[in-house]
């Protein structure tokens, strides 16, 4: 319900004025939980908002199967969704939708200056061994591709651990999916 | 039972239980990187078991909890080869890439299947997958090219390479044999795979630790 006193008019009235695009302003204030330098929106994991009167749907299209910030995501949409007053319904779509292409630029860009270099995009192929011991990958301090690859896996699933020999930093590279 | 829900928990069951095996490297690893490398496959793992026994759970009118935990061992479809216990390096070794390379064989063949939402989850399983593989054959180079780790190796895989065959369908099998004889350069024995009509006994300890904490706590533990 939108409040005490919305009757049946108002209420037709105020559903009509929510529309799609103050769901995704709304959906765009969401950090991701365990990078919250981007929000879920920069993420791509919001696939499709469907505002039918009251009610909003939201497919959600999760990054990693097991990561276990996709709860987290979706408790936030909701109340997000709700905050508009509207009723939220979060489906998890669970086909290959997602993949690392649907970071946004901008999304691309605050990674790098958080220090996370963006993943590569996929239509370099699907990662192998000997692609990602190659030096193609660009630490996000100084730019230099003079990394090597420490680990495939890292702080969570998402991530690798290269090294950059130029400024001798370490850093996280997001993987490619 | 449909076989598409047969096949659905296969798949689950086998990402669970090796799973909860990858895990038990978390903290006691050889070195560091592994400790991560490890825990991380797992949670992808447990992860993937989780979509599966979900999608499963809505059919059966159940919820994935109760799939995962509370079945009878008899009635758990996973393949002998996940179940051992093998705490030791060259053998955790075999089984990861045996397995990875068996389990990407099944999720080509899925994502070929007339079912576009197994499809569609295969093919998200794949891309994470991916990784998995890498990170086997990785090894595979390094302890082949080991004056210690190869005769270890080819030890383990010896002993596994029944267990292997024994993950899938006979039709799918001779890709695994053509993969793996592709990878290490060598014929491998023709043998009788150990399959899913018996279970290891270390199933039985694995469930009954994996199903401690909702056993004491059958209303549902909250933390």
């Amino acid at each position: 319900m939108l409040g005490p006193t919305a009757g049946g008019a108002a209420l037709a009235r105020d559903s009509v004025s929510l529309a799609h695009e103050d769901v995704w302003r709304a959906l765009a204030e969401i950090p991701d939980p365990e990078i919250p330098v981007i929000s879920i929106v920069d993420l791509g994991v919001v696939k499709e908002i469907r505002v039918e009167g009251e009610r909003v749907e939201i497919d959600f299209t999760p990054t990693f199967m097991g990561c276990p910030a996709l709860e987290t995501m979706r408790v936030q949409m909701e109340s997000a969704v709700r905050a508009l007053g509207a009723e939220p319904d979060v489906r998890v779509v669970l086909d290959g939708s997602w993949s690392t292409d649907r970071i946004s630029p901008e999304g691309r860009e605050k990674l790098r200056a958080a220090g996370f270099a963006p993943p590569a995009l996929r239509s370099a192929g699907t990662p192998t061994l000997i692609q990602l011991e190659r030096g193609a990958f660009q630490c996000p301090w100084c730019g230099s591709p003079d990394t090597r690859l420490d680990n495939v896996f890292g702080p969570t699933p998402c991530r690798s651990l290269r090294y950059c020999h130029a400024c001798r930093q370490p850093f996280e590279q997001f993987k490619t999916i | 039972m449909t076989s598409r829900i047969d096949l659905i928990l296969t798949l689950a069951d086998d990402e669970l239980i090796l799973g909860w095996r990858n895990s038990e490297w978390t903290g006691i690893a050889p070195f560091l990187e592994e400790d991560v490398a490890f825990s991380s496959i797992a949670q992808n793992e447990i992860g993937h078991a989780r979509a599966l026994y979900e999608l499963a759970a809505r059919e059966l009118g159940t919820d994935a909890d109760a799939l995962a935990f509370d079945r009878p061992l008899d009635e758990y479809r996973s393949a002998p080869l996940v179940e051992l216990r093998r705490l030791e390096w060259a053998r955790t070794i075999a089984r990861h890439w045996l397995y990875e390379t068996a389990d990407a064989i099944r999720l080509e063949a899925l994502q070929a299947a007339d079912d576009p939402e197994l499809a569609g989850i295969a093919a998200k399983m794949g891309r994470e997958e991916v990784y998995h593989r890498i990170h086997a054959e990785m090894w595979i180079d390094r302890l082949l090219a080991s004056q210690e780790g190869r005769p270890r190796l080819d030890e383990a895989l010896a002993e596994l390479w029944p267990y292997a065959l024994g993950v899938l369908d006979e039709d799918l099998r001779p890709e695994l044999v053509r993969r793996v004889e592709a990878k290490l350069e060598r014929v491998m024995p023709a043998v009788e795979p150990i399959g899913r009509d018996q279970h290891e006994a270390e199933l039985a300890e694995l469930l009954e630790e994996m199903t401690m904490v909702r056993r004491s706590a059958p209303a549902g533990a909250q933390w």
